[in-house]
C-alpha cells in the first residue's frame, strides 16, 4: 500500500516536471530547511532568547561574527538586550510561519464553504456572496486585515489584546483573504453541479448538504492547493507588515515582522544586523515559497504542457 | 453605452453604501461615544441627556440616514485621540499621500513599460533574463523592506538622500506641496522608489507577457510580411494592443498605491493619511478609521469606474459586443 504510493508520486507528472526544473528543487529544499528550522527551534537554538535569564546584557549590540568585535557565541550578533539574533529568528520564524498557515486554513475553510454554497445552491443567495466578496476585493488585503485588526483593539481590552493578538492577527489575515478561494471554487462548482453523478446523487435523494461537501467538494480541490500555495507567501508577507506597523505579534513573542521593527529603531546608530537578519530570513522565505507556488501552477495546468 | 455606464455607476453606489454600513457599523458597535466623552463621575441621566443632544437615541435607520448626510457634506467627527475634526486632520495628510502615490505610479510606469518591451522584445537576451529573475526577488520583497534597505544604502552608509519626512513644503491655497523645493524633491526619491517598486516589477512583468502573446498573432506576422520597419511593427502595432490591460492593471494599482502608502509612510515617517491611519489603529481611533476607510473605498471606486470607462473607450472590441447586444 504504502509502496505503491511512492511508486505513484514518483511515476507521476508532477514529480518529473519537479525533477526537471533546479529553481524548484532549491526553492523546495529552503522551504523545508526552514520549517523544520522552525519546528525544532528549541532544539536548534543556542539560547531561548524569551529566557531573560539566559541573557548577558553586556553582551549587547555585539556584531555578526565576521565584523569587528564580533563574538563566536553570537553568529548573528545580538539585539539591544543580548539576545542571540540567531535564536530570535529562529523563534520569530515559528511565530511566523503559524500565522501564515493558521490564516491560510483559516482563509481556505471560509472560501470553499461559501464557495461550493454559492455555486451549488446559486440565486439570492450566490448574488449575495459574491457580492460581498466583490466588495471586499476592490481593496487589497493588507488594508481589510488592518481595518479587521483595528475593530478588534477596538473591542478587546488592553490586557486581553496581548494575551489574543497572535489569535487576532490570524483572524484578520484569513478573514481578508477568502475572497478568492470563494470565487475559484464557485466556478469550479458551477460546473461540476451539472455533471451525471451529481444528479445521480440527487435522485437517490440524498441532502444537499451531503451532495455538496461529500460529493463535489474532493472535485473542486484540485485549483484550491495552487491558490492556497501563493497564498502562504501572501499571507507571511501581511503578517509581517502588521508587525512590522507595530499592530501585529507583539514584542514578548515576536514574529520576523515584530524583529524587522525592533530593529529598525537602531539602523541609524549602526546596528545594521538587528533587522537586516530578520529581513533577510523574510525574502528568502517568501521568495522560496512564492517560487514553489509558480511551479505548482504550471505543473498542474494541462494547457501549458 | 447609456447601458454600461449607468450599471458601473449603480454598482459603484452598492460598494459606497455597503462601505458607509461597514463605517457606520463601526462608530455602532465598537465602544460607546458617551463613554468616551464624559469622565468616570458622570451621572446616568447627564449620560442620557448627552445621549439624547446627539441623537443617539433615535432608531438605527435615522441615525443612519444622518450619517449618510454628514459623511457626503465632509462631516466625519472628532477625532478621539486629539479630538479635532477629523476632515481637518485629513485635509492636512492628503495632499502628502496623493503626492506621494503619483509620483511613485510615474516611476513604475516610466521605468516598467520600456523594460517590459525590451525584455518582451528580446527575451534569449541575457540581460532580459537577469532583469526578469530581479523582478521575482522584487515580488517577494515586502514594501517595508525595500524602504529599510534603501534608507541603510542611501541614508546610512552614503548619506546623499534624506530618510526622514516631506522636507520643505510650499502651501497652494490649502494644498501643501512639497514638489516645489529641492528638499521637498529630495525627500520623496526614496519614498517614491519603495513605494513604485513592486508596481513596476508587476508593470513589467505584464507588458512582458503581453508583448510576447500579441508578437505571435496572425496581424504582426502580416504587418511584417508588407514590409513594415520593425519600429513601425513593435510600437505601432504591438505595443498599442498591449495597453489595454497595462490601463486596467495600472489603474487598479493605483488604489494599491494608496493603500500600501500606509506602509511607505510609516517607514520614512511621511506625514500623510496611512500615518494617520496607522496610529488611528493603534489606538482605535474609530472617527478616523471610519473616514479612512470611506474616502479610500471612494478613490477606489472612482479609479475602477474611471479604468471601466477607459478600456471602453480603447478597445473597439467592447463597444461592438455591447452595440450587438443591444
Amino acid at each position: 500500500m504504502a509502496q505503491g504510493l511512492v511508486h505513484r508520486i514518483l511515476d507521476s507528472d508532477v514529480w518529473w516536471s519537479f525533477r526537471r526544473s533546479k529553481v524548484t528543487m532549491v526553492a523546495a529544499t529552503v522551504t523545508a530547511i526552514m520549517i523544520l528550522s522552525a519546528l525544532f527551534a528549541t532544539q536548534l537554538a543556542p539560547q531561548n532568547p524569551f529566557d531573560p535569564g539566559s541573557l548577558l546584557l553586556m553582551d549587547s549590540f555585539t556584531p555578526p561574527v565576521w565584523e569587528e568585535g564580533g563574538s563566536a557565541k553570537y553568529l548573528l550578533g545580538t539585539d539591544s538586550q543580548g539576545r542571540d539574533l540567531f535564536s530570535a529568528i529562529l523563534y520569530g520564524a515559528r511565530v511566523s510561519l503559524i500565522v501564515g498557515f493558521a490564516s491560510v486554513l483559516l482563509a481556505m475553510t471560509i472560501g470553499i464553504t461559501l464557495g461550493v454554497i454559492a455555486g451549488y445552491v446559486g440565486g439570492t443567495v450566490d448574488a449575495v456572496i459574491m457580492r460581498i466578496a466583490e466588495v471586499q476585493l476592490s481593496f487589497p488585503t493588507v488594508l481589510v486585515a488592518l481595518l479587521i485588526n483595528g475593530v478588534a483593539r477596538g473591542v478587546l481590552s488592553p490586557e486581553r489584546q496581548l494575551n489574543l493578538a497572535i489569535y487576532v492577527l490570524i483572524f484578520s489575515i484569513g478573514l481578508s483573504a477568502w475572497v478568492q478561494f470563494a470565487r475559484t471554487v464557485r466556478g469550479s462548482t458551477l460546473v461540476e453541479r451539472n455533471k451525471e453523478y451529481v444528479q445521480a446523487a440527487r435522485v437517490i435523494g440524498l441532502p444537499p448538504l451531503a451532495i455538496m461537501f461529500r460529493h463535489v467538494l474532493p472535485n473542486v480541490m484540485g485549483p484550491v492547493l495552487v491558490i492556497g500555495t501563493i497564498n502562504l507567501a501572501v499571507a507571511i508577507l501581511n503578517e509581517a507588515t502588521l508587525s512590522f506597523l507595530g499592530i501585529g505579534a507583539p514584542p514578548t513573542q515576536p514574529s520576523l515582522g515584530t524583529l524587522i521593527n525592533v530593529g529598525n529603531e537602531y539602523l541609524f546608530s549602526g546596528e545594521w544586523w538587528i533587522a537586516l537578519f530578520p529581513g533577510l530570513t523574510l525574502a528568502v522565505l517568501v521568495l522560496a515559497v512564492n517560487l514553489l507556488g509558480d511551479w505548482l501552477r504550471d505543473a498542474l495546468n494541462p494547457k501549458l504542457r | 453605452m447609456i447601458v454600461f455606464v449607468l450599471r458601473r455607476l449603480a454598482q459603484s453606489v452598492l460598494v459606497m453604501f455597503v462601505v458607509a454600513v461597514c463605517a457606520f457599523s463601526l462608530f455602532q458597535y465598537v465602544g460607546d461615544p458617551v463613554n468616551n466623552m464624559v469622565g468616570q463621575e458622570t451621572t446616568a441621566e447627564d449620560r442620557d441627556e448627552i445621549r439624547r443632544e446627539l441623537g443617539l437615541d433615535q432608531p438605527i435607520v435615522v441615525q443612519f440616514g444622518r450619517f449618510l448626510v454628514n459623511t457626503v457634506q465632509g462631516k466625519f467627527g472628532m477625532s478621539l485621540r486629539n479630538s479635532t475634526p477629523v476632515s481637518r486632520l485629513i485635509a492636512e495628510r492628503l495632499p502628502a499621500t496623493l503626492e506621494l502615490a503619483f509620483v511613485a505610479a510615474l516611476f513604475a510606469l516610466s521605468i516598467g513599460v520600456p523594460l517590459g518591451v525590451y525584455t518582451g522584445l528580446y527575451r534569449e537576451h541575457c540581460a532580459s533574463k537577469v532583469l526578469l529573475s530581479l523582478s521575482l526577488v522584487g515580488v517577494s520583497l515586502p514594501t517595508f523592506l525595500t524602504g529599510i534597505l534603501l534608507i541603510v544604502i542611501f541614508g546610512v552608509w552614503l548619506g546623499i538622500l534624506p530618510t526622514f519626512g516631506r522636507g520643505e513644503t510650499v502651501a497652494i491655497g490649502f494644498w501643501r506641496t512639497g514638489l516645489l523645493t529641492w528638499s521637498g524633491l529630495q525627500s520623496l526619491v526614496l519614498p517614491a522608489i519603495t513605494l513604485g517598486l513592486f508596481q513596476l516589477t508587476l508593470i513589467m512583468r505584464l507588458v512582458r507577457s503581453e508583448m510576447l502573446e500579441v508578437l505571435r498573432t496572425d496581424y504582426v506576422k502580416f504587418a511584417r510580411a508588407r514590409g513594415l520597419t520593425n519600429n513601425a511593427v513593435q510600437f505601432g502595432h504591438a505595443l498599442k494592443n498591449t495597453l489595454v490591460p497595462v490601463i486596467t492593471i495600472t489603474g487598479l494599482q493605483l488604489g494599491q498605491l494608496i493603500a500600501f502608502a500606509i506602509i511607505t509612510e510609516t517607514v520614512f515617517q511621511w506625514p500623510g493619511m496611512g500615518l494617520l491611519f496607522i496610529q488611528a489603529v493603534q489606538f482605535a481611533d474609530i472617527p478616523v478609521m471610519a473616514t479612512y476607510l470611506v474616502l479610500v473605498a471612494f478613490f477606489f471606486v472612482i479609479i475602477n469606474l474611471t479604468v471601466d470607462l477607459l478600456y471602453y473607450a480603447v478597445d473597439p472590441r467592447l463597444r461592438i459586443e455591447a452595440q450587438a447586444k443591444g
